[in-house]
């Protein structure tokens, strides 16, 4: 009976050793820890959009920024122009890398911090690295910043880029929270999350995570279907429509 | 209740999707069209991107001009001859159509060419219908009793290649037809629709086809066509959208219950001046926008990311 009351207490100790070591320790040395509610969005046949929730602690002074960023991608940006009375696409521009996803929050006013720090972390959509492809490139800054205002409105208007600075809001200087949202039509891939810890303008600590985006179910397969084995797909669908007309029409008959 | 579109990656309320399906197959029923162009401006509409809506309606005309093909196939309206003959030019028609589309897509033009031909042909399809129906109705009011001939005869019936079509009792240059069938198969790829509004009309007053065998067989050579796009448009720009496409036809088979029951209670001549109104209005609607000046001059081409 000792003996195992003894071997229990060790056990004990062993276990609250192991939790103090694993514990995420707020010290001078880990002035930042964050985490996601979740850290994958799984889009499914009922999908119309995500919000997750991102926490975590800071030890002492400062601003926190956090940023989200989606898959990279090249994306056309076309500007229309009126010929002979209708609109027609007359100019068009391709930005190599352009975020397919992006959404920043932020403790304070994201004006204190240093601007070159701003443009290297990608803080604020005025602050998105969006470079021209090659060929685009000898076209006048004007003309660049104009389509790449024109790609920032339409991801905004898309809800794929999130308008203004999202708040995170902290409790007894110490914990901190916020929300992202994602809504149904975000491309599928890796996001990075980034918190950056920010004292004097310039961030003392920064913590990433990836946050996985992707279909499942139903939806995943027909995609992958589409994707990978095109032909069968095509076929697939001609069959399934010729099989519900012909029962359409079974069923107009029995009426 | 919403539902993800794989292909299209948007979530849509299933409802809408089905009252829009039901919508279509109202008129399909009433009118005896497929409603493909009803059916792509509505989907681009909802935040479809146009490449989808235009593929997933050539698949789903496919299941609705099975359905009514069988219905007519029972009755005898389908001239098998001429249809065989129409779809040799529409399958060549389509085929050069999905391939104008890809092209027209890099050059960022998709979206203009797709609503210029709307216009063009509604506008046009629409104003000689209205046009010939309200005609009809005037002349019923006050009968005449003079019969008229089957068709007049012009220069498109001195062409060569001549072949007798029994069922319509033509003997015409296979050469019309088979450029019938391959301007409609262009349409039907650039514009997601059957085509039956451009068929339909160009049957009667190019051809001189009896009218009670034109719906039967436009409806036959439009499986076959639409088939085609679907295949070449998956294929290549893997836009159909099966999702989309099923849903969409629940709706329709529905609808087009309702429809037949309405088209039976209504005049040929008022059931033409109906759509001739409907066709014009979508008209009008696609005009304004090419006009108007859009919310944003600048825009972002659609585009899926492979993982």
């Amino acid at each position: 009976m000792k003996r195992r009351v003894v071997s229990f207490l060790i056990t004990a100790g062993l276990v609250l050793a192991a939790f103090a070591a694993a514990a995420p320790t707020v010290s001078s040395q880990q002035d930042l820890v964050a985490d996601l509610s979740d850290h994958e969005i799984a889009i499914t046949t009922g999908f119309t959009g995500a919000e997750l929730l991102l926490f975590g602690a800071i030890e002492g002074e400062g601003q926190i920024v956090v940023t989200v960023t989606g898959p990279r991608q090249s994306m056309t940006v076309r500007r229309k122009q009126r010929v002979a009375g209708i609109w027609i696409n007359t100019a068009s521009m391709r930005f190599q890398n352009a975020p397919s996803f992006y959404a920043v929050a932020a403790t304070g006013s994201l004006d204190d911090i240093d601007p070159d720090v701003r443009a290297r972390q990608e803080m604020g959509l005025g602050h998105l690295s969006l470079r021209p492809v090659l060929r685009d490139r000898d076209t006048p800054q004007a003309e660049i910043k104009a389509f790449r205002e024109g790609l920032i409105r339409n991801q905004v208007r898309h809800g794929l880029y999130a308008a203004g600075t999202g708040r995170i809001s902290v409790l007894s200087d110490r914990l901190f929270r916020t929300r992202v949202s994602f809504p149904a039509n975000v491309v599928t891939g890796i996001y990075t999350v980034s918190v950056y810890y920010i004292r004097n303008g310039s961030p003392v600590h920064a913590q990433t995570t990836p946050l996985r985006v992707s279909k499942i179910g139903v939806g995943a397969y027909v995609f992958r279907f589409a994707h990978t084995n095109s032909a069968a797909y095509g076929v697939f669908a001609i069959v399934i429509a010729i099989l519900a007309g012909w029962l359409a029409a079974a069923i107009f008959r029995k009426v | 209740m919403h539902v993800y579109l794989p292909i299209a990656e948007i979530s849509v309320n299933v409802f809408l999707v089905l009252g829009m399906g039901g919508m279509i197959g109202v008129l399909s029923g009433v009118f005896g069209v497929g409603g493909g162009f009803l059916m792509t401006p509505l989907l681009i509409f909802m935040g479809v991107p146009p490449a989808v809506s235009v593929a997933t309606s050539a698949n789903q005309i496919v299941a609705s001009s099975v359905s009514g093909v069988i219905a007519h196939w029972r009755r005898g309206n389908v001239d098998f001859k001429m249809g065989l003959v129409l779809l040799v030019g529409g399958f060549f028609g389509s085929s050069a159509g999905v391939a104008l589309f890809a092209v027209l897509r890099r050059f960022g033009q998709i979206d203009l060419v797709i609503n210029l031909s709307y216009v063009i042909f509604l506008g046009t399809i629409g104003l000689l219908m209205l046009h010939e129906s309200v005609r009809a109705i005037l002349r019923s009011r006050k009968p005449t009793g003079r019969r008229s001939k089957l068709h007049q005869h012009n220069w498109l019936h001195g062409l060569p290649l001549k072949m007798r079509f029994r069922r319509s009792k033509l003997y015409i240059s296979a050469l019309l037809p088979l450029g019938i069938g391959f301007s409609v198969g262009v349409l039907t790829a650039l514009m997601g629709v059957g085509g039956g509004f451009v068929m339909v009309p160009a049957m009667i007053y190019l051809l001189g086809m009896p009218t009670g065998v034109v719906v039967g067989t436009s409806l036959f050579q439009i499986i076959f066509v639409t088939a085609n796009v679907t295949f070449l448009q998956a294929l290549n720009t893997q836009t159909v959208d099966v999702v989309l496409a099923i849903t969409l036809l629940v709706g329709a088979v529905i609808g087009a219950q309702f429809g037949t029951q309405i088209g039976a209670k209504l005049k040929g001549e008022q059931l033409r001046s109906l759509l001739a109104l409907m066709v014009l209005g979508v008209c009008i609607k696609l005009a304004v926008d090419l006009v108007a000046t859009p919310v944003d001059l600048y825009s972002l081409d659609f585009h899926v990311i492979h993982e």
